[in-house]
């Protein structure tokens, strides 16, 4: 009976989702190979998080140390490889975030550990790791199997699974740091909070949301007109922040604002993974966008695969017919 | 501070945004006859970065890239923007590589070239794997950060910025030589200029295939890599959305009655 390992990710104090993502799949994993599910917590002063993982797996196991106090990717690394070599789990989960991208390849090298990173599903089959990850911005699905090797590593997709419900209580471990542990080459100074801006959009009930089909920065008041029209605010996806067309406050997705208003409406946006995982709980959501095979159509409720320049002024202009007839 | 030996890899990527993909009879990879190729954007505000450093810094820039007939295209692109010379690592058994393979292949060109950082995209628009830095960082046994939004060099040290979730950054400081992969939105890369593509053809491209690199056939392609894909797909559709379709005043119409029936407007 072998191990499934679950990297815990927190940040200041708090669990992040991805973790009891990661846990849902690999109790699944657990089960269908009558392994254990083990979740690994790094920190310092961690205590009462690792009581909150414990109805989650069967062991949380916990390695404290001052060097472990914010995430760096070195000691996080010099800690997993004793561990993955003394407790040879049958496969490592890890979360597809800005934490574990600085993590899993470097410690994947490190130990010679096959990595699938960004995955939406995996499973183990006769002794391989047979994995599901997206490509060309989520157009295409592949399946693929990683190399055998001794052990093995995946990254895995957030928003992805579903939080699990509690069970029974695992037990904690307690586990030494390795003696080498100490300070790395790569130091970790501090966070940086983004500033405040002008307008919060995660408070807005309407969001006119643009992307690159907008093409030029110009075009941008055909959004804020529909946007007035419609009494909301305006979003967009990254790259018009990218491009400074629009400030950092306006980006939905994962690395900007979360949002559910009542209303999204997509103009311009392909709807890449990281943009949706931003705005999927909208109560509903209209795309607009000339290409039918945009990833945005899988989670609109109204599609429109036309040319926003056409769409969007008439639109406007409908809205604008109808609140001066006082309708 | 003295000068700066920067490398930069780079990848020429398809255009997907508005192109429809097929996949071939085997099941196992798509069919890119037809597709634009053009630098992977990640790359290319990498190399922005690597050419705005040597402007502060002074040094040299080296662009590198693993890639078949034509890929030279993305080369060009970078000693058009003001690279010093590039590095064509070309050869067919090269083809099929994942992240790991091409990490594998970059390595081998570059561990015996100085360098004070190695730059990168944080992932490539095509398989997406945010990989291949952070591996060449392993190989080449230098420390790394990814996902980096700022980039401050002192006194042989990089203080970089990386980006978190939800808007967060962290500050993190590491000694050089490091590997540094960049985020999209670190800079304003530049356009090419006219005099720039004439500079370029003044300089040099080497090309390297796999007799000039010591791995062997096995550690590159399709056996190098770390996945072996089994095959491709389109993703299965959980939820379809209710095409409106007409003029675009049908549709403005509909929507509208949409937007009423929910207490919108």
């Amino acid at each position: 009976m072998r191990e499934i390992m679950v990297l815990a990710e927190h940040r200041m104090g708090e669990m992040r989702d991805i973790t009891h993502e990661m846990l849902t799949k690999g109790k699944e994993l657990a089960e269908a190979q009558e392994d254990i599910l083990v979740v690994l917590l790094l920190g310092s002063g961690v205590e009462g998080l690792a009581e909150e993982l414990t109805p989650f797996a069967d062991k949380v196991l916990v390695v404290e140390s001052p060097e472990l106090e914010n995430f760096n990717s070195e000691a996080y690394q010099e800690v997993l490889k004793q561990i993955i070599c003394e407790r040879r789990p049958s496969l490592t989960l890890i979360g597809h975030t800005s934490y574990g991208i600085e993590l899993a390849p470097a410690l994947a090298i490190d130990i010679g550990a096959p990595l699938a990173s960004d995955c939406i599903d995996m499973k183990m089959e006769d002794g391989k790791v047979r994995v599901t990850r997206q490509i060309y911005g989520g157009k295409i699905n592949v399946e693929a199997i990683l190399k055998e090797a001794e052990f093995h590593i995946v990254t895995v997709r957030p928003a992805t699974f579903e939080p699990g419900e509690p069970g029974p209580r695992g037990n904690i471990e307690r586990l030494e740091p390795p003696a080498t542990l100490g300070p790395g080459r790569k130091a970790f100074l501090e966070y940086v909070e983004p500033p405040p801006g002008e307008v919060d959009i995660s408070e807005a009930e309407i969001i006119v949301s643009v992307g690159r089909g907008i093409k030029d920065e110009k075009n941008l008041p055909l959004i804020s007109g529909l946007a007035d029209a419609l009494r909301g605010e305006v979003g967009c996806s990254r790259p018009i922040v990218d491009k400074y067309w629009l400030s950092k406050e306006r980006q939905v997705g994962s690395s900007g604002k979360t949002v559910k208003p009542k209303l999204y409406l997509a103009a311009g946006i392909s709807g890449s993974f990281q943009h949706v995982m931003g705005m999927k709980a909208s109560s509903l959501i209209v795309a607009i966008n000339k290409d039918p095979k945009a990833p945005i159509f899988r989670i609109a409720d109204y599609g429109v695969v036309d040319d926003l320049f056409k769409v969007v002024p008439a639109l406007t202009q409908k809205i604008n017919e109808l609140r001066q007839s006082g309708g | 501070m003295s000068s700066m030996d920067i490398i930069v890899c780079v990848k020429q990527t398809p255009d997907t945004s508005e192109a429809d993909l097929a996949i071939d009879e085997t099941g196992r990879n798509i069919k890119t006859a037809g597709l634009v190729l053009e630098i992977n954007e990640w790359d290319e505000y990498a190399v922005e970065e690597a050419l705005l450093l040597r402007e502060r810094l002074g040094g040299s820039v080296t662009a590198v890239t693993m890639g078949p007939e034509g890929a030279d295209a993305v080369l060009r692109r970078c000693l058009a923007k003001g690279a010093d010379r590039a590095i064509w690592l070309k050869d067919e058994a090269f083809e099929g590589s994942d992240a790991h393979a091409i990490a594998r292949i970059l390595h081998a060109a570059i561990k015996d070239q100085p360098f004070d950082l190695v730059m990168a995209g944080t992932q490539a628009s095509d398989l997406g794997e945010s990989a291949v830095g952070v591996y060449l960082a392993g190989l080449l046994g230098v420390p790394h950060a990814s996902m980096v939004k700022a980039v401050d060099v002192m006194d042989g040290k990089v203080r970089v910025n990386r980006e978190l979730e939800g808007g967060l950054e962290e500050s993190v400081e590491l000694p050089m030589p490091a590997v540094l992969t960049v985020q999209t939105g670190i800079n304003e890369p530049r356009y090419v200029s006219i005099m720039g593509i004439r500079k370029a053809r003044r300089k040099e491209v080497t090309v390297l295939g796999l007799e000039d690199i010591d791995l062997t056939p096995q550690e590159v392609g399709e056996e190098g890599s770390w996945m072996r894909v089994e095959r491709m797909y389109r993703p299965p559709v959980e939820k379809e959305p209710e095409i409106l379709s007409g003029s675009p005043e049908e549709v403005a119409s509909k929507l509208v009655e949409a937007f009423r029936a929910r207490g919108l407007i």
